[in-house]
């Protein structure tokens, strides 16, 4: 630390004029809370990862349809039932079309071309009806998880927010409803509504908000005699003002980490449905009712479940590795 | 003066995502047994995580030791593994926290939370573990210690809980004792209670204090000597008497001028124009220069050295250059609060 | 700082307040019990007292962040409790303006320091264009001590003492008469805590401000306060112009607080008697009959478990609540 003595100079010792305003100033550039979450979720590699599927599954499922020239319900149970997957250049990891005896399926059938996730048993290209089943799962989750949302923190900010009585009342329904279990309530549901996606939808969404709406109303109650709301009520603030300026921005975050938290709990719960039976009723296809195909033929023809199973784990794991992610990047108590 | 505690040019730094903080930046220090030194500083000065550097306790990631040693009795704590490090903790070496409702487990029997030192460093039967915590309670002034030993730390009150912290810090005689803000969460007449039983307990058991506080009011009342930090640095270090009475760097006189004089009256407050550096970010010369109203060219430039003002007085300011301008110091650091 | 003795008009006055929260069922915890006191215009009056006193829950009770128990707060006036319109709720929040304790919380993270500062003139419609609105919080800025350069950085970028003053600035943008300090320096540095007080002093100064500062620290309550009224577990104790209550504080509770502080003077604190008191504060929801102050003070008798103490003047603007001083009670001590 000592300083070599030839370098400081007689006429450094003068006063120097340093205004005090200097060390008010600050250096670092300013960084907005969402772009300092970016930065810091960027950082957490199991996250972009997370994301990284998740777009490409999403992508997937809106183009790969399309790359091939049958639509989901193409039978053809003469010239190609049961094929086994072939994809070119990997062939050597087993997707070569050859069963388990070893007989090539396609030559048996004088099949050209390559399906590569293989044909089911009325003929249609798997690949064609996952994406295509992702695709509605997806929608499926999505749909419900933003619908949970929106009645979740609709309820659980006004139950907080008003509080008192009102709070009383409206814990009281959650709890109610909660108390019933929601297979009962989703099952007894689409038997009214009967099958489809519409039902399904609301069946989840019927469960589903309540979770949000806790949590929002843990986040609001917190919120809600946090000094800077009290600034906002002694300035005059109306209450609309005070939710949608101060208290919404400010829960924004824990309601992307639930949202993220509860689209693969979503998609998992259509999945299960269409796996008892209760789901898209055929001919159309959700990763639900793929994997329950694929299920029933799990020991002649296992490529059939492997495709849905896989994909459906890849999209539940990135889903989880994001919002965990998110969760860590959102968290004010690792701010410096 | 038999030296129980050196630490030599520590450095501690802490890596966030966006920047590496340098907390401290080259601490000296001593303390001697039986002594009480009292490091003050404003937050971020580098003060509890000198301390914390002390008792091991700089979490590694983000934090870590970058330079320096802390020698106790000659051991060097950094070198320690973490196994000989926990002979240390709580035996030879405790610490008090700033809030007496965190620091203490709700789910555990007062009785119980003293005895575990006890039990582990002195190897007490469960009896005597007992039977010792009961007079430690007593020591620290707690009445009925035989009720209150079996009693949850909710069921007493702020300043009894930190009476309890006490009782656990002092559980195994520890020979150094480090007071991070301990009377910072409570209030005035609680705290003055608390002062006088730590005074009291120095003298009964003979323990060296380092006593971590910004408040000027407790450094008089309870230290003998004094250690000034600034911007991860040491800018003073004297006795009591020395710090107050004849200080010597700038920040001392801001600091002693910024406080309101309880017995005069005046018409204004001498503050402290601006804001403390930022670590992430150091100035390159003394981390006053920027705030200081004495500030030359030099002083943005270069650290200036330490220079012995006494035997016990050492500060590290480039006034006390011989090239320097001579400077007095303003008379608004007053003395203390007296009316003269 | 000084007022001129003979035109001092009231400005706020607070009759017989009281705020209790109700904590279970039958239980209340009475925060602020029975409190009565005046601020001078102009004047700073400083309210002092430990944690849990109640003297945070007045400030409080004063700008209607809560709705009163029972008696009154007048404002230039204006009862503040009473049912309003919105015009007059809007005139009365123009009027009255709080600084909070804690610079992390008082500020929304998700907000520029603009939209900060600007929110009272968008609630009020102050600002008739964009640009006289940034003109304003540019102004504010400049008026606290901060530039301009700060104006679209958040929160969390600035330290302590910076983030106190956008709060200040906050309030100003109203053009309030009457300022609220709710301990608005108990979590800043010595250094910067000095800061904050000028900065007070100096807008008081140019603007002929009103404040109620609220502190458990004594001493810089007696810088700043021209008059300073000390609560103890929700009761008022004693009131008395600031220079009278720290050299003749007449109620045992202030004697032992003064005597409590301790001192930046190492000679001092050797030599000095502390008056300690013993125990702790009792809780508010099942406070002590009669005097509240009794289980801790050193001269408490009988008469002082049997009977409310009444707030007299003992002398000229100096006013306490204790049978000490009760010609009617002070024969039951031996002093």
């Amino acid at each position: 630390m000592s300083v070599v003595n030839d370098n400081i100079t007689l006429d450094m010792f003068q006063p120097a004029q340093i205004s005090a305003d200097e060390s008010d100033r600050i250096s670092a550039p300013s960084i907005g809370f969402w772009k300092d979450a970016w930065l810091r979720l960027r950082k957490n590699k199991a996250a972009v990862v997370g994301l990284f599927f998740i777009v490409l599954i999403v992508i997937m499922a809106i183009v790969a349809p399309m790359l091939s020239k049958y639509g989901i319900d193409d039978q053809d149970v003469v010239n190609r039932q049961n094929l086994y997957p072939r994809i070119p250049g990997l062939e050597w990891l087993g997707f070569d079309g050859k069963d388990s005896t070893g007989m090539d399926t396609y030559e048996l059938n004088g099949v050209k071309q390559n399906f590569w996730f293989g044909t089911d048993e009325l003929g249609r290209d798997i690949w064609v009806r996952v994406w295509a089943g992702t695709r509605i799962s997806l929608i499926i989750a999505l749909i419900a998880s933003i619908g949970d949302c929106l009645i979740g923190v609709a309820y659980g900010g006004i139950s907080a927010y008003y509080g008192g009585l009102v709070d009383n009342v409206m814990q009281r329904v959650i709890e109610i409803l909660a108390g019933i279990p929601n297979l009962v309530l989703i099952i007894l549901f689409i038997l009214w509504l009967g099958g489809g996606m519409t039902s399904i939808i609301l069946a989840l969404i019927i469960s589903g908000w309540i979770g949000m709406a806790r949590i929002v109303r843990g986040q609001v109650l917190k919120l809600k005699n946090q000094e800077f709301v009290l600034a906002s009520r002694t300035l005059g603030s109306s209450d609309q003002r005070i939710i949608w300026k101060h208290l919404i921005p400010n829960v924004l975050g824990q309601i992307i980490i639930t949202l993220m938290f509860t689209i693969p709990g979503a998609i998992f719960f259509e999945a299960f449905l269409s796996f008892i039976g209760l789901g898209i009723p055929a001919p159309a296809a959700s990763l639900g009712s793929l994997n329950q195909a694929g299920f029933e033929n799990l020991q002649i023809y296992p490529y059939m479940a492997l495709f849905p199973a896989l994909i459906l784990s890849i999209l539940m794991i990135s889903f989880n590795l994001l919002a965990d992610g998110l969760r860590d990047a959102f968290d004010p108590r690792m701010r410096k | 003066m038999d030296k129980l505690l050196e630490i030599k040019d520590l450095q501690v730094t802490f890596k966030t995502y966006a920047a590496t903080v340098q907390a401290v930046r080259g601490v000296n220090l001593t303390v001697n047994k039986r002594e009480t030194l009292a490091i003050v500083g404003e937050s971020g000065s580098g003060k509890s995580v000198t301390s914390k550097a002390i008792m091991g306790l700089i979490p590694n990631p983000p934090g870590k030791i970058t330079g320096g040693e802390i020698l106790f009795e000659g051991t060097d704590l950094t070198k320690l593994s973490e196994r000989k490090m926990q002979k240390y903790r709580g035996n030879e070496i405790s610490m008090i926290f700033q809030d007496p409702m965190t620091s203490l487990n709700p789910t555990m029997t007062i009785g119980k939370q003293i005895a575990e030192g006890l039990r582990k460093h002195q190897g007490l039967s469960k009896s005597e573990a007992r039977k010792r915590a009961v007079q430690l309670l007593d020591l620290v002034g707690i009445p009925n210690p035989q009720v209150r030993v079996k009693q949850y730390p909710h069921e007493f009150s702020g300043g009894m809980r930190q009476r309890v912290v006490i009782a656990i810090a002092l559980a195994c005689n520890p020979k150094l004792l480090i007071a991070d803000e301990p009377t910072t969460a409570l209030d005035v007449t609680i705290q003055a209670q608390i002062l006088d039983l730590m005074k009291d307990l120095q003298a009964k058991m003979d323990t060296a204090i380092i006593l971590i506080t910004h408040d000027l009011g407790v450094v008089a009342n309870m230290a003998h000597r004094v250690a000034v930090m600034y911007g991860g640095k040491i800018v003073e270090t004297g006795t009591v008497d020395e710090i107050f009475y004849r200080p010597k760097h700038p920040y001392t006189w801001g600091l002693l001028s910024s406080m309101p004089k309880l017995h005069t009256r005046q018409s204004e407050l001498l503050a402290i124009p601006g804001t403390p550096p930022d670590l992430a970010n150091p100035p390159k010369g003394c981390p006053f220069a920027a705030r200081c109203p004495h500030a030359m060219k030099v002083c943005t430039e270069f650290m200036p050295d330490y220079s012995d003002v006494s035997d016990t007085q050492q500060v590290a300011c480039w006034l006390q250059d011989e090239r320097a301008p001579k400077v007095e110091p303003p008379e608004t650091i007053g003395v203390g609060g007296r009316t003269r | 700082m000084t007022t001129q003795k003979n035109e001092r008009q009231k400005y706020v006055e607070v009759n017989n307040l009281k705020k209790h929260f109700k904590v279970g069922r039958n239980a209340y915890l009475r925060a602020v019990d029975d409190v009565s006191f005046y601020i001078y215009k102009g004047e700073t009056f400083g309210l002092v007292g430990e944690s849990g006193c109640g003297k945070s829950t007045t400030g409080r009770t004063i700008i209607r962040l809560y709705d009163a128990t029972a008696g009154e707060v007048l404002i230039d006036g204006v009862n503040v409790h009473a049912k309003k319109s919105r015009a007059e709720l809007k005139d009365l929040n123009k009027k009255v303006q709080m600084i909070f304790q804690d610079p992390y919380a008082s500020l929304n993270p998700r907000m520029t320091v603009k939209d900060i500062i600007a929110e009272g003139i968008d609630v009020h419609n102050i600002a008739k264009s964009k640009k006289e609105r940034d003109e304003r919080v540019y102004h504010l800025l400049e008026t606290v001590g901060l530039n301009r350069e700060h104006a679209n950085r958040y929160p969390h970028e600035f330290s302590g003492g910076q983030r106190q003053r956008i709060g200040i600035a906050r309030a100003l943008a109203v053009d309030p008469e009457f300022i609220i300090c709710d301990e608005p320096i108990s979590a800043l540095d010595v250094s910067i805590q000095a800061q904050v007080v000028n900065l007070l002093e100096k807008l008081q100064k140019e603007r002929g401000l009103t404040y109620l500062f609220i502190a458990h620290d004594l001493s810089m309550v007696k810088h700043i306060s021209d008059r300073v009224g000390v609560m103890y577990l929700g009761k008022m104790t004693e009131v008395a112009e600031s220079d009278e209550l720290y050299d003749n504080p007449l109620h045992p509770y202030t004697q032992a607080l003064l005597s409590a502080i301790p001192v930046p003077d190492p000679d001092y604190e050797r030599t000095r008697e502390r008056i300690i008191l013993e125990g702790d504060v009792p809780s508010p929801v099942n406070p002590p009959s009669g005097c509240r102050f009794r289980t801790r003070c050193p001269f408490a008798t009988e008469v002082c478990a049997q009977v409310t103490p009444r707030w007299t003047e003992q002398r000229k603007d100096h006013w306490v609540a204790c049978h000490l001083y009760d010609d009617e009670y002070k024969g039951n001590f031996n002093r």
